[in-house]
């Protein structure tokens, strides 16, 4: 029973078990519900899908395998159509219109052709000539200039059938990758934590005070221990100006999350790429420069080293002496990235333009290449899976 | 035992079947929502309208999940010692109770609400697996198994500030709230506040939802904002013109404050209605 529903969920990446797919059973066996598509729908995604980011996908493979099956019950999904036609058609059409529909072989064929046109239909669809849509032309759809067009969706009635709630899809925009507010960045960071006790003992120390207390025959003897700090140090490298520039807004983001959640951290930023200075405060970045040398000896191996930046530029930038776009630089980019990696062994880079477009510059293969594959880009999940790597190589 | 709503809630059925599935099944209840749409409320409203008794456990960034079974006095045994109190040589005299014990306790069926889970440790959804699934835990102290008398229904919200352990999201059921379309909200409103005028209400559903589409503000209104707001506009007696002459976001609505509860988005959203009135 829903074995194959249940396996075509776990074929479109739904996350679901076995234990959630017997609770759904047993709860149908309690009968929490009974006979209405909707209320299973709802109790199905009650126990089957665990974070609204899948409702999405969730509600595709649902109206997908129940579509057979509401076929057996044709008066289940067909009425849904002529309900709103039946309806729509006293409203919105003239008498006029209506003879004209008339002439189109009336509106038992109109309705007959809208209900092949949704089987056909496999997604939501706007503008054009033929699909069941918004903006246009056919006669089925809203806002469109047909003569004989029949809106759809544009009432105030709310119908709330099965097949509507899931075709809508209104989770949609919830999938993948949100916007990265501060907050969300700094869950992310959080998983980069390595805590000590460092400095003055201010907290008491129970399991130590019961000890002592006890070799102490009983009489209270308190212990203290320091307060447990995150020890995680953190280099963090920003590409700025040029192609950056529209990306300004989450890299501040980012940089704000980082801010509050590091102790120690330390910020440079860089033009394209690395060469033998970076600077700290943009205003006056051609005044004063960090030489790159003097960085690497102030700031130990055990930093962390966390570039964000498009990689995109030419690879002369990165390749050749004098390939700079700002100044003649007297070795090359790869060999100052290479000694910033040769020290600090956990680094990994973010990009911030999407993944999908990595491989069209070349540039960002080379600088992928020369972080042995630790380029992440800038989204929640890439920031995710970016600081695992950086925790991962601690220990 | 079914729960629809109450007089003061205004329940969906897909929220009315996630709570009676999670009452029969007697699985806990995950909620997540944006803010403002009634999680916490959906505990107490379920108590009442079930007549429930209600254990709330609020959770902060320092909870521990033993917190909620039960802590155990150390300090107080440790000074009775010390004064020669004869309570000393009972371990259970130093055993304070959890939430989550005294849930487990009642005598009639209770529910139980675990607020803003997402605000502890990434660990600690973890640290309850055993004692959701099974409603039961040991006392290493006492040597004794605690056993829920009836299982609780456990009710549980999620900001999502931190993403939830697999393990934990197999074992509750999963609710997300949506926010409520205009028709939900004109009935919400009418709940909290029966009688408001016809007019007024409408044109301040307009102004609302008008200010909800509004892009790039850091935290849309929600519905417990409008509510206060309407408060405000009931007890200032603003007529429904003042809201209505204008198309909304064309304008600023009075007393925008309690809507708007963010200093960067008050100024973005009179940027706005400046650069509209001065497109028009």
């Amino acid at each position: 029973m829903l074995v194959d529903f249940f396996l075509q969920l776990k074929q479109a990446k739904v996350p679901v078990t076995i234990r959630e797919y017997l609770s759904l059973l047993e709860a149908l066996d309690q009968q929490v519900v009974w006979g209405s598509v909707e209320d299973f729908y709802y109790l199905a995604r009650l126990c089957l899908v665990k974070d609204e980011t899948h409702f999405d996908k969730f509600d595709r493979v649902f109206a997908q395998y129940f579509e057979g099956i509401s076929d057996l019950g044709e008066e289940v999904k067909a009425q849904i159509p002529e309900e709103w036609l039946r309806k729509l058609t006293e409203l919105v059409l003239s008498d006029a219109e209506k003879a004209e529909i008339e002439a189109l072989g009336g509106f038992e064929k109109l309705m007959k052709t809208l209900k092949k046109r949704l089987a056909e239909q496999k997604k939501r669809h706007q503008g054009g000539g033929k699909w069941i849509g918004t903006g246009g032309r056919s006669p089925f759809g809203a806002y469109g200039y047909n003569p004989e067009g029949i809106r759809i969706g544009q009432d105030g009635s709310r119908h709330r059938r099965a097949v509507k709630v899931w075709d809508r899809r209104e989770f949609k925009n919830l999938d993948g990758s949100v916007e990265l507010g501060t907050r969300n960045i700094k869950v992310a960071l959080r998983r980069l934590r390595h805590f000590a006790r460092e400095g003055a003992p201010e907290v008491l120390d129970m399991p130590g005070t019961i000890r002592a207390t006890a070799n102490n025959a009983g009489y209270l003897d308190l212990q203290l221990v320091p307060k447990l700090h995150n020890k995680i140090k953190v280099l963090l490298f920003f590409d700025v100006g040029g192609s950056m520039d529209e990306h300004i807004k989450v890299c501040e983001e980012l940089f704000s999350a980082a801010r509050v959640e590091f102790k120690y951290l330390e910020f440079f930023y860089f033009h394209n790429f690395v060469y033998e200075s970076v600077w700290r405060d943009n205003q006056r970045y051609r005044a004063e420069r960090i030489n790159l040398w003097d960085l690497i000896n102030t700031y130990g191996p055990d930093y962390k080293l966390i570039f964000v930046g498009d990689a995109a530029m030419s690879p002369y930038e990165i390749s050749m002496v004098g390939g700079s776009v700002e100044h003649y630089n007297d070795e090359a980019g790869y060999v100052w990235h290479q000694r910033l990696l040769d020290t600090y062994k956990d680094a990994i880079w973010l990009n911030p333009t999407p993944q999908g477009w990595w491989n069209f510059t070349q540039s960002v293969g080379m600088v992928q290449q020369l972080m042995e594959k630790r380029m992440f880009p800038l989204t929640l999940e890439g920031l995710e899976s970016g600081i695992r790597m950086l925790s991962k190589v601690t220990g | 035992m079914k729960f629809t709503g109450t007089d003061t809630y205004v329940a969906t059925d897909d929220l009315n079947l996630a709570v009676n599935a999670a009452i029969t099944l007697g699985r806990p209840l995950l909620i997540k929502g944006e803010p403002g749409t009634g999680k916490t409320l959906l505990a107490e409203e379920v108590a009442r309208s079930l007549g429930m008794p209600l254990y709330q456990w609020h959770i902060k960034s320092t909870t521990k999940a033993n917190q909620g079974l039960y802590e155990y006095d150390a300090v107080s045994r440790l000074r009775d010692s010390q004064l020669g109190d004869e309570r000393v040589h009972e371990i259970g005299n130093y055993i304070v109770k959890g939430k989550l014990w005294e849930a487990f306790d009642s005598e009639q069926r209770a529910v139980l609400l675990i607020d803003e889970i997402d605000k502890a440790d990434i660990e600690f959804p973890n640290d309850l697996l055993q004692e959701l699934d099974r409603m039961e835990f040991y006392v290493y102290e006492t040597r004794q198994l605690v056993k829920a008398k009836h299982r609780p229904v456990i009710i549980i919200t999620s900001n999502n500030e931190k993403e939830l352990p697999d393990a934990f999201l197999r074992r509750c059921f999963f609710h997300y709230i949506r926010f409520p379309e205009a028709e939900t909200m004109a009935q919400i409103v009418e709940v909290h506040y029966p009688g408001i005028k016809q007019s007024l209400l409408k044109s301040a559903l307009e102004t609302f939802f008008g200010m909800r589409e509004v892009p790039g503000l850091k935290k849309k209104p929600s519905t417990s904002e409008l509510l206060d707001w309407l408060k405000l506009l009931v007890a200032e007696e603003i007529p429904p013109e003042a809201l209505h002459s204008k198309q909304p976001g064309k304008s600023i609505p009075p007393l925008h404050g309690a809507l708007l509860k963010n200093e960067q988005d008050v100024g973005l959203f009179e940027r706005l209605v400046g650069m509209s009135r001065r497109g028009r």
